[in-house]
């Protein structure tokens, strides 16, 4: 351990901060001004039910004809112990979720059985019973804002696209994508790892990387604030990393403006074996930790888009994700 | 018009308004802007005593009227068996003791208290009689006296140019013991003071002059008799004399009874009259004189306002009117620096029981029931109970739990964990539930720094609100909650980079 001295801890706080001047100048994005100028402005209160709660989501999605996972059953009441084994019985793996959990708060993952026991992804088991009280403190409302009663949800397991086995630990790599009025503006993909407990909050220590608009390659990487060119557990380096299908997943997280009507929208995606990227859900108070992963500023390229006049936002989805994917390519300067 | 413009100009106004208010209280009403100013308020207190004759007893003893530098705050009067009641007479105001039978010493009190204020002690347009008595100087034994009156007349007249400088040479003269016409006019009136002398004198001298009456008030006097001024008409207006020293105007701390007019006291039914006072001076809290002054009034901005709340009600205001001041602390805590807390205003609560416990007191209750709460919790927690139960369970543990360190610490003799009562149950149940939950989601670190931010976000909002100037401004000024509006709605505009930002983003520059 370090001596404790007022010269050091004044040298790293110094060290620490750095000019408000500087930050502006790299066109980053604050949370105040974000909440101000982009969600008071961009995002109608009214929509908020769509992206707040997954189930109407999930519908909204199937309307739209935007793929997701599928969803196996939904408690509206307190279910009876009964009803919930009816419905888990018979699954190998799922996953639980409340319908208006915050911040990843509440998903119970289970990857496989084990007699009566079930599976968690870090090989740790839980009971039936401990899956029922789990399904109850859901109900209760303990992962939803302001412990108002929620409703349970329980998804088939997504059968992950195995391209990025190799950049997490445990967890589920998924990729966040802003989308502005339409426009997709920047990208990442957040790999959990040993140190965020398979976790894919970057807070936690999970990876971020920051994924090229234009090509789908990783164009930097994050891990608590500190460049990295490796997974930090399984050593993979991520220049050699690409999302397959790109555009499509591109295109799919700008067809969410239209689902949603939500001007100010993080997308958060997964992509199947077999379906190709699925919307897991949607944020409308996305954070700003991907211009860290990414290494460059949300602002400028927001402003760029404000800019625009009525003829340029009234693209359809794919001349949005053409422009996007030109205008905000990686080393392009945005 | 854009929000942001909106924002602006409601936040202006609300600012001028409270302000403006502020002002106005200060300035007119005497609300003081800072704690701790006193002001003086002197006590006086007449004594009417007689020996009553056995029949029907009337006592009338004159009012002080208003006087511009001097405020009245409050008057009563203390008389066990007699009727009393207050009467106008010219322009006078009289109270009238009265009782079917009495005898012997009779007391009678009247008290009243006045704060002195700055500006001239009488007004002008007076309604006076101007009309001057000659005195009747015609005895043949009184010639010798009337001609030293009418030399002491020549005298002062030759060495003055006015009224005015007339009087003050003649209450100079009559001041003069070396004055041969002075010796013998009070050698011949030996029973009449310098004041009615220099009254017969004036008259002599054809102008009109009357008496005032009243006390110089310095602090502890007891059995003062009230002292006399002397009030002359130079054609124009009135001036006051000082008799001993001639100098005009009134003396800085003469406290006015009576003016002009006739006697001070009349009883009917009694002998061996006479008033005496008493004059005692206390240093009153500033807001106090401005509460007594303008509850007297009827003043709007006062009368409808928390002073007129029982005085336990205003005292839990006291508290209250602090707790946007908290809310204040936390705005620019969580908008300027980014902190983060569990509970976004549970840390004003929190702070807000500091003021109960005191500081240190409060964090260690706090901590301590915070920790054996969340043990508790995580027992609980494989119970399987369902959500509202296990909050309920919580409660209870807490209220045991604050139970338990009362009287433990009771026992111990350390006094102040008494105080645990004053924290807020249910806040601090639910703060331990969302404590667990984040310990079982994102590990005890990110309890430790939420935890650390509640309680750094509490006891600077408490640093605060024991600021004794906030709490003197937010209690005597509540109209400043405008401002503070007007402040938290610009702040609430704010889209600048936070202090935490700074740090966080900093990897993005290099």
């Amino acid at each position: 351990m370090q001596g404790f001295s007022a010269k050091h801890l004044i040298a790293k706080l110094r060290g620490g901060i750095v000019s408000p001047l500087a930050l502006r100048r790299m066109g980053v994005l604050g949370m105040n001004a974000r909440n101000v100028h982009y969600i008071a402005r961009y995002n109608d209160r009214s929509k908020y039910p769509i992206v707040d709660d997954k189930l109407n989501t999930k519908r909204a999605a199937k309307r739209c004809g935007i793929p997701s996972p599928e969803l196996i059953a939904a408690f509206e009441t307190q279910p009876s112990r009964a009803r919930v084994m009816e419905v888990i019985e018979p699954l190998w793996q799922f996953v639980i979720k409340p319908a208006r959990g915050s911040g990843g708060k509440g998903i119970l993952v289970i990857t496989g059985r084990n007699g009566d026991q079930y599976v968690k992804p870090s090989g740790a088991e839980v009971t039936a019973l401990d899956i029922l009280r789990h399904v109850s403190n859901i109900h209760s409302g303990l992962y939803s804002l302001g412990g108002k009663p929620d409703r349970v949800m329980i998804e088939a397991l997504v059968d992950f696209d195995p391209v990025f086995d190799n950049y997490s630990f445990e967890g589920v790599p998924d990729i966040r994508v802003i989308v502005f009025r339409g426009f997709p503006v920047m990208a990442m993909l957040r790999c959990s790892t040993h140190d965020s407990d398979g976790k894919a909050n970057l807070h936690q220590g999970a990876v971020g990387v920051g994924i090229d608009l234009a090509t789908g390659r990783s164009c930097h990487a994050v891990q608590r604030g500190l460049r990295i060119d490796k997974h930090p557990d399984t050593l993979m380096p991520f220049d050699k990393l690409e999302v397959p299908g790109w555009r499509d997943l591109v295109r799919l997280a700008a067809s969410c403006y239209e689902m949603t009507g939500l001007g100010y929208l993080g997308c958060d995606i997964v992509l199947d074996r077999n379906r190709g990227p699925l919307l897991l859900e949607a944020n409308a108070r996305p954070g700003l930790a991907i211009q860290v992963a990414n290494g460059v500023g949300l602002g400028k390229r927001l402003r760029h888009i404000e800019d625009f006049d009525l003829e340029q936002l009234e693209k359809n989805v794919d001349e949005r994700v053409d422009y996007a994917m030109r205008q905000f390519a990686a080393g392009s300067g945005w | 018009m854009s929000p942001r413009a909106q924002v602006y100009i409601l936040a202006v106004l609300l600012a001028l308004m409270g302000i403006g208010l502020t002002i106005y209280k200060n300035r007119e009403l005497g609300f003081p802007l800072l704690p701790g100013e006193y002001r003086t308020v002197w006590t006086i207190e007449a004594k009417v005593s007689f020996d009553a004759d056995g029949g029907p007893v009337k006592a009338a003893l004159t009012l002080p009227r208003e006087q511009r530098n001097m405020e009245v705050l409050g008057e009563s009067f203390s008389s066990s068996g007699y009727g009393f009641n207050i009467i106008q007479q010219d322009d006078e105001y009289r109270a009238i003791w009265s009782r079917r039978t009495a005898a012997g010493r009779q007391s009678l009190f009247y008290q009243l208290d006045v704060h002195q204020t700055p500006g001239a002690p009488l007004e002008q347009p007076l309604d006076l009689s101007t009309e001057v008595q000659k005195p009747f100087l015609g005895a043949r034994e009184q010639e010798a006296v009337r001609l030293a009156i009418y030399s002491l007349v020549d005298f002062a007249r030759e060495r003055s140019s006015d009224t005015e400088t007339f009087t003050t040479q003649l209450l100079t003269a009559l001041g003069d013991t070396g004055n041969q016409d002075r010796n013998l006019i009070f050698g011949y009136y030996k029973d009449k003071s310098l004041v009615d002398v220099a009254l017969l004198v004036l008259a002599v001298a054809e102008i009109p002059a009357h008496r005032i009456r009243g006390l110089y008030l310095e602090d502890d006097r007891r059995r003062l008799a009230p002292e006399d001024l002397l009030e002359i008409y130079d054609g124009k207006r009135w001036v006051v004399f000082e008799p001993v020293s001639g100098s005009p105007g009134v003396p800085k701390n003469f406290f006015i009874w009576q003016r002009g007019g006739k006697s001070l006291l009349d009883v009917e039914g009694g002998r061996n009259s006479q008033v005496t006072f008493s004059v005692i001076a206390n240093d009153v809290p500033a807001r106090d004189v401005s509460m007594l002054k303008t509850s007297k009034e009827k003043e709007a901005l006062v009368d409808f306002s928390i002073y007129t709340l029982p005085i336990e009600q205003q005292s839990i205001f006291k508290l209250i009117l602090l707790v946007p001041v908290g809310a204040l602390v936390v705005v620019v805590l969580r908008v300027f620096v980014g902190l983060r807390t569990s509970g976004t205003f549970m840390p004003v609560l929190l702070a807000i029981a500091f003021i109960e416990t005191q500081l240190f007191t409060g964090l260690a209750i706090f901590v301590l029931i915070l920790v054996l709460g969340l043990w508790v919790r995580f027992y609980l927690s494989r119970l399987n109970l369902l959500l509202v139960a296990r909050i309920a369970a919580v409660v209870v543990t807490v209220v045991i739990l604050m139970g338990a360190i009362s009287v433990v610490s009771y026992k111990l003799g350390i006094e102040q964990a008494l105080t645990v009562t004053f924290f807020p149950m249910v806040i601090l149940a639910w703060t331990i539930e969302r404590m667990s939950i984040v310990w079982e989601e994102d590990g005890p670190y990110e309890v430790v720094v939420q935890a650390g931010g509640s309680l750094l976000v509490a006891v600077l909002a408490w640093w605060v609100m024991t600021n004794r100037y906030i709490e003197h401004w937010t209690f005597n000024f509540p109209e400043l909650l405008l401002v503070l509006l007007a402040l938290i709605l610009v702040i609430g505009n704010y889209t600048g980079y936070r202090l935490g930002e700074l740090m966080r983003f900093r990897q993005l520059v290099r």
